[in-house]
């Protein structure tokens, strides 16, 4: 559905902008483009990037599946390794907290004025994915497939349909929202 | 991202319980955020700017259940209309290539990882470029944009020293750059649009974010 809306490109990159102009909108808003706040999240003080993410997840989540169904909506989904998730991701916690923004918070206090964001940060992660782009081709075989992981999704892992995964990680999302408001964090 | 797409139909019994879901969440979150309102605690914040007043586009902050709704829905926009997750740091890859291009030539685009990312302004490029200028109007209806060297907390424990600050912004930018294309993909790409997918590879990357974080954090203050 829709095809002839996604195949034209100046529309599409139009769209990109659209959708990137309200995100940018909305994580200033939630405050999570400020550096105190993904700090206070990175020393358990201040919960509001945890509430932002689980909320959009089940969000997300819900819309898209029930999306697919109609094929309104189509999944993207791509596998992973240990190599290139498990190593990748704990490099990414490092930057994370040395910089303390990720790489779209980043974008947005850049915007909002943050200027160790806009001077320091930007172009500090340009180049770290140019710098990942040069070892690149020494990584792909010997670290990138380390421990290929065999299924794509956590349906296709427990061999059953998505909305029993889903009803659970509403549930699980459900109950720590709730006791993050019980306990005031 | 080396993308597949996969298509389940459900039987009606399993939507009807899915659509359920979904209103009882709206109605709790509309619950707690009218209870927020009401004590105005949430963020810490003073809330000297009633809604009535000024309208929700002058609130520096909203509800982090509203936020996260916003983004939840703007996923759909993305899926539907664009066919795309929401991602971001491929966005950065590309930046990288095109100065590459700039400064060495077309044969750039011949490099391995250039060749899967192709160095140009793609959806994602502009995405991140609406992110820009979306959080400077947000920042700037609200009265919220400063320019700012030295976040409070930052100089809480370091003290107004703008270089240092810099030089550790650099670096860990650095740091991210290379972690975000090693795990192929960020707190966007992973952390939201994956996540919401049931992808098995983004729970895990989206751990180890916040568990590499966590860690390195605690250490630095």
């Amino acid at each position: 559905m829709l095809e002839k809306v996604h195949s034209k490109r100046p529309l599409q990159l139009l769209l990109g902008m659209a959708i990137g102009f309200c995100f940018g909108f909305l994580l200033q808003k939630g405050g999570v483009t400020r550096y105190d706040v993904i700090m206070g999240q990175l020393l358990l003080q201040d919960w509001t990037v945890v509430k932002v993410i689980l909320t959009a997840i089940l969000t997300g989540m819900i819309g898209i599946y029930l999306l697919s169904i109609p094929g309104l909506a189509r999944l993207h989904t791509w596998s992973g390794s240990f190599g290139s998730t498990v190593i990748g991701g704990l490099i990414f916690g490092i930057g994370f907290a040395i910089l303390g923004y990720c790489p779209g918070t980043l974008a947005g206090a850049a915007g909002q004025g943050s200027l160790n964001a806009l001077i320091g940060g930007v172009p500090g992660m340009v180049i770290g994915a140019g710098i990942y782009a040069a070892i690149y081709p020494k990584l792909v075989d010997r670290v990138l497939k380390l421990g290929e992981f065999d299924k794509e999704t956590i349906p296709q892992m427990l061999g059953v349909t998505p909305w029993p995964v889903i009803a659970l990680v509403t549930l699980v999302i459900l109950v720590i929202l709730g006791i993050l408001e019980l306990t005031g964090a | 991202m080396k993308q597949k797409s996969y298509l389940k139909r459900p039987n009606r019994g399993q939507c009807v319980v899915a659509v359920l879901c979904l209103m009882f969440i709206l109605q709790m979150v509309a619950g707690i955020s009218v209870a927020q309102a009401a004590t105005g605690d949430d963020t810490g914040q003073p809330t000297e700017t009633s809604v009535s007043e000024t309208g929700i586009w002058a609130m520096k902050r909203w509800s982090p259940y509203w936020v996260g709704i916003g983004i939840g829905i703007l996923s759909w926009i993305a899926f539907v209309l664009s066919d795309k997750p929401i991602g971001v740091s491929t966005a950065y890859a590309q930046t990288s290539g095109m100065i590459e291009k700039v400064l060495q030539g077309p044969q750039v685009e011949t490099k391995a990882y250039y060749r899967e990312y192709v160095p140009e302004i793609s959806w994602t490029w502009m995405l991140v470029v609406g992110l820009v200028a979306g959080a400077f109007v947000s920042a700037m209806t609200s009265g919220d944009f400063r320019l700012q060297w030295v976040p409070p907390l930052w100089e809480s424990k370091f003290g107004y020293s703008p270089v240092l600050r810099w030089a550790a912004a650099f670096s860990g930018g650095v740091v991210l750059g290379v972690g975000a294309r090693w795990a192929d993909g960020c707190t966007s790409g992973h952390g939201i649009s994956g996540t919401l997918q049931l992808i098995v590879s983004s729970w895990i990357a989206a751990i180890c974010f916040f568990v590499g974080g966590v860690v390195i954090a605690h250490i630095i203050y």
